[in-house]
């Protein structure tokens, strides 16, 4: 920069200009920690941008329609669809249920689940069913086979076909129709929309189910009703309309606007989460910052000295290497922009491919913006407190060591750090909208460094104890004398490699904690089974197949409806409740003449098993005193489109975590026995005996539905397995950015080495004997590192096990050996990185310089 | 006698450090009057340099009072202290102390620019070729040779004109050649501005050139001689 220009600059903005002309040769270990901190939470939010785009853009693809209006167990009724067909200008009707795919084989039938769509002619309103061989999905649902031996056609998922062994032209049934498998599912529009199933998809014609003896009175399953609205029709009236007139007979309304609702929840989520985890990566980082920003002024202290001796007040040094920190951030903070903005771009067509909802890949300013935020928040809070160190370099530094020990800054500046500290975790709680998830990362993230620091002190107090005990043993006390040392080397390695493992180590006792409720534990508490759809006059066929076998222990069956409760006390539910998950959309509902085996009610009293006057209600008691119901209290639940009004009589203990039948609302049988319903049942039986059990109650049975309760589990632990995964790849970027902090000490600490080992060897230690030392110094503190990382990782886990996920927690040994072992390893390798110039110098070279 | 330009009234200096408490200057009375040139001799350790320290205010005492221009620096804060320094001082270093990241101009333009000089740079340059290092004014410091690096630090230090010249063994890293050189130019800059000089030397025959000799032995003025 020419003169002129820099003189038109204030002088401490000079300063740090003529200082920065040397190049960025100090600052790389600065530079990538902010750029990967930033890029982590760039790219995390960059993704998200780009599925919640994609999921908007194809708002009606993945709904089927402009908008969709859904009943439970139940068609539209006719002035519901009289209504629709006069509001829209097409619609198609599906129903949505679970079924049984049955074929016969040599060996006897195959059964497997599946999630059925059966569709009418206008499916599907909006986008394309892409199947294999390519053809017209009319024709692959039309009649299939030769004139006399013809069945209506079905498409299904690949993985389903595979399962059964199935082929294009091979036969299946469901309830008691018989299909042929015309095609392979390869892509349906809505599939996004629908949100969790169980089974693979299987698509038929609905008026082929007429004789299936399935979608009868009482079945579980759902009706869509996918709308196309006229050109420029205003949504929000639209809604506001149908829900007028039929909210209270159970319509539930959702419109493009928001065509997958679950997926763009669970994306907000999981992005929420993952930027707090990346958040955390960026607080490793900050270590790192604040360790280069340290070890940078270290290095500047007789420039600063030599400033204050020529004239330059307190102010003047501050802003110096305030402007100086500023622009390498700047510079840092736009490269891990530049990267975690553009990589989700060029590898956009790659995780395209991987995900099951669209995307658009581009540039989005948001989470830029944001990853911008935290980067700058991040670089102030941990290089302030250096920089206010600057304060504290007196003139007489030039002739002696006068810096004194590490005091703490003035005031202002720790009030500064407060500040900004909340302004971050403002922020972070704002832009994440997850307030209680933002203060429990930041309540860990500052529990950990807490204790890290602690550590370190403690590490550093027992060195120089252990140095003296030593003794002998020149290896091992060289080592703890580093390590013991007046050098701050040891704060800033336990630090930034500790956190880094901490997150890794929660991430992995959670994950493990998680998957032992669910995949061990729960089997063992759990059915077997879950029957659906099983009709009132199949109960005892089916009792009778079950109570004949030694190998089940127990069955459950209950009559099953859905109803959503509309009111209470005569006032709309969410004005009492709020937004509890009960009043939002609709519970199973059940009814029992006499208190059933093993309730217990903690207030109130049952119904009188003959009872039939008014409808009375007896309620889940948690689920009560959290919506804030009492005895006495009257609930209008809407059952098929009928409105039920109950008073409540008792409170009973439900427990949901069991997987058993546990319903929120059970209500006397004159209340709600007239209405179509099925039963549902739970079986518990040995595992040798399920297979039986299944194939002798669904060939009684066609048209009754089982759920295999381990095919539902390793599902839901497959789910969580992602979820892990998505966290492991955010705790390994923060771990990333530990190890580079772990090798800017190194880096920084080599010039020491270099003197120690010329000393060492002058006075007749072999080169193996300094290495020796050197890697037992790496080792102890990358143990440490690993130790105090478990511990903060095993408090995090059960922390959130314990307060959030309310379930039993375990220390999953092998992971927390793995992180220990993982600590020392890291340490290891960049302690010896830095290890071999040192050793390769001659004694007298150093010497010399020295001198 | 003139008012003293600096005066030290039963000045003391201890430093706390993590061996312990240590006594560096005890008992220092000393005045120096406007234009005077003093040398400080005695064996290393005895405290010369940090009686040259106390002077600039670049250290505090722990007892006693130093006075320069008048002005009790133990008064002052620090940053007073740096206004002060800037204004009135010029400081010369064993170890030249320049910044590396600048060039020998601005090394030597710094001090104006701290004080806000408008024409910072035609001064220094000036200042530069007057100790002969015009043609090196867009050189680092490690480009230059120790005796170069000096006579940069002394243009940095007369630059300003300061009333008082603090110069700490300026020739202890050079050869006998280039310290003469040093310190005829130091001579000569004082002589042409008329600023007092302090100097703290290990050679006898350099504080002869002095107007007047201090010597310390222990931390305590062990004589005082005109010479």
């Amino acid at each position: 920069m020419s003169r002129r220009i820099t003189l038109s600059l204030n002088l401490p903005l000079r300063l740090a200009l003529r200082e920065l002309r040397g190049g960025l040769h100090g600052f790389r270990i600065l530079l990538l920690c902010l750029a990967l901190g930033v890029a982590a939470i760039a790219a995390v939010g960059s993704t998200r941008a780009a599925i919640e785009a994609g999921l908007a853009a194809e708002g009606a693809a993945l709904l089927g329609g402009d908008a969709e209006a859904e009943f439970t167990y139940r068609f539209a009724s006719d002035e519901e669809r009289a209504w629709m067909d006069n509001t829209a200008s097409a619609v198609s009707e599906i129903a949505d249920f679970r079924s049984m795919v049955v074929v016969e084989t040599p060996t006897g039938p195959e059964r497997a689940l599946t999630q059925v769509k059966a569709v009418d002619n206008a499916y599907p309103l909006v986008g394309t069913v892409v199947l294999s061989p390519a053809m017209d999905l009319t024709a692959a649902l039309g009649p299939q086979g030769n004139t006399d031996n013809t069945a209506p056609g079905a498409v299904m998922a690949r993985v389903l076909a595979d399962r059964l062994g199935l082929v294009t032209g091979d036969r299946f049934r469901l309830g008691e129709q018989e299909f042929r498998l015309s095609a392979i599912l390869v892509k349906e529009p809505d599939d996004a929309g629908a949100g969790f199933a169980l089974g693979p998809r299987t698509l038929v014609a609905r008026a082929d189910l007429v004789n299936s003896g399935l979608l009868t009175a009482g079945t579980l399953f759902s009706s869509k009703y996918r709308m196309t609205l006229p050109a420029g029709a205003d949504l929000d009236a639209t809604r506001a309309a149908a829900l007028e007139r039929f909210e209270n007979t159970g319509l539930r309304w959702r419109d493009a606007r928001n065509g997958a609702p679950g997926v763009a929840s669970f994306v907000d989520r999981l992005g929420a989460f993952l930027i707090l985890v990346g958040l955390s990566g960026l607080a490793v980082g900050g270590v790192g910052v604040s360790a280069a920003v340290r070890a940078y002024l270290a290095g500047k202290t007789s420039v600063i000295a030599t400033l204050r001796t020529l004239g330059a007040t307190r102010a003047v040094i501050f802003q110096t290497y305030f402007y100086q920190i500023g622009i390498l951030s700047v510079i840092g903070i736009t490269g891990g922009l530049v990267l975690g903005g553009v990589a989700p771009v060029l590898l956009g067509p790659l995780i395209k491919a991987q995900l099951p909802v669209p995307a658009q890949f581009t540039l989005y300013a948001r989470p830029l913006a944001e990853a911008a935020l935290y980067g700058f928040l991040t670089a102030l809070i941990f290089t302030l407190w250096p920089l206010a160190r600057t304060e504290q370099i007196r003139p007489a530094t030039l002739y002696r060591d006068a810096v004194g020990r590490a005091a703490l800054p003035r005031a202002r500046y720790i009030l500064l750090t407060v500040a900004l500290v909340a302004l971050l975790v403002g922020a972070a709680a704002m832009l994440s909208g997850t307030v209680r998830l933002t203060f429990w990362t930041t309540g860990g993230i500052l529990a950990a460094l807490l204790l890290l620091a602690l550590a370190a002190a403690l590490i550093h107090a027992l060195a120089r104890r252990g140095a003296r005990l030593a003794r002998g043993r020149p290896a091992l006390r060289w080592a703890l004398a580093a390590i013991g040392g007046p050098r701050d080397g040891a704060l800033s390695v336990v630090l930034s490699l500790g956190l880094g493992l901490s997150v890794l180590a929660a991430v992995g006792q959670i994950d493990g904690n998680l998957r032992a409720a669910i995949s061990r534990d729960l089997p063992d508490v759990a059915p077997s089974y879950f029957f659906v759809d099983i009709q009132r006059d199949q109960m005892d066929g089916f009792r009778a197949r079950l109570n004949d076998d030694p190998a089940v222990s127990k069955v459950q069956a209950a009559p099953m409806l859905r109803g959503i409760i509309t009111r209470i006390n005569d006032r709309p539910a969410e004005d009492v409740a709020g937004d509890h998950w009960v009043i939002r959309g609709d519970r199973g509902v059940t009814y029992s003449a006499n208190k059933p085996d093993g309730v217990k009610l903690t207030a109130g009293n049952w119904w009188a098993a003959d009872y039939t006057g008014p409808p009375l209600i007896s309620f889940a008691a948690e689920e009560a005193e959290e919506m804030g119901l009492k005895l006495g209290d009257t609930m209008t639940v809407n059952v098929l489109g009928r409105d039920i009004t109950a008073t409540i009589t008792s409170f009973r203990e439900v427990d949901f975590s069991s997987a058993g039948i546990g319903f929120v609302m059970s209500m006397n049988p004159a209340a709600l026995s007239g209405a179509p319903h099925s039963f549902i049942a739970t079986v518990y039986a040995e595992e040798a005996a399920e297979a039986a059990i299944l194939r002798d109650l669904a060939g009684q049975f066609p048209n009754i539905t089982a759920i295999r309760v381990r095919d539902a589990i390793d599902q839901v632990a497959e789910l969580l397995g992602g979820i892990a995964n998505a966290t492991r790849w955010g705790a390994a970027a923060t771990l990333l950015t530990g190890f580079l902090v772990l090798i800017g000490a190194a880096a920084a600490g080599e010039p020491a080495r270099v003197y120690e080992a010329a000393v060492l060897r002058t006075l007749g230690a072999s080169r193996g004997r300094i290495l020796r030392s050197f890697a037992l110094r790496a080792a102890l503190l990358g143990a440490a590192a690993g130790l105090v990382a478990l511990l903060a990782g095993i408090l995090g886990g059960w922390a959130i096990m314990r307060f959030v996920m309310e379930t039993e927690f375990a220390v999953i040994w092998p992971n927390a050996l793995i992180i220990v072992a993982g600590g020392v390893l890291a340490t290891l390798l960049a302690g010896l990185a830095f290890a071999w110039r040192p050793l390769a110098m001659r004694p007298a070279q150093v010497l010399r310089a020295r001198e | 006698m003139s008012n003293p330009i600096l005066s030290l009234n039963d000045v003391s200096l201890s430093l706390r450090s993590n061996a312990g408490h240590v006594d560096i200057l005890h008992g220092i009375s000393l005045d120096v009057t406007p234009g005077e040139t003093l040398g400080l001799i005695g064996p290393s350790g005895s405290g010369k340099s940090s009686l040259l320290m106390l002077m600039g205010g670049l250290e505090r005492a722990t007892g006693g009072h130093v006075q320069a221009l008048g002005q009790d620096l133990g008064a002052m804060d620090e940053d007073a202290l740096a206004r002060f320094r800037r204004d009135t001082m010029g400081v010369v270093f064993q170890s030249f102390h320049l910044i590396p990241t600048m060039t020998a101009l601005e090394n030597v333009a710094t001090p104006l620019e701290l004080a806000g000089a408008p024409d910072a740079f035609d001064r220094a340059a000036a200042e530069l070729d007057s100790v002969g290092l015009s043609t090196r004014a867009d050189h680092y410091p490690a480009q230059m040779s120790g005796g170069e690096q000096q006579r940069v630090a002394l243009a940095r230090a007369s630059v300003t004109r300061p009333r008082i010249l603090l110069a700490d063994e300026p020739t202890g890293n050079l050869d006998g050649t280039n310290g003469a050189a040093i310190m005829d130019m130091l001579f000569g800059l004082r002589d042409r501005h008329g600023a007092t000089l302090v100097l703290v030397t290990h050679s006898r025959t350099l504080a002869d050139r002095c107007d007047r000799v201090v010597r310390l032995r222990d931390g305590r003025i062990d004589l005082t001689a005109a010479t």
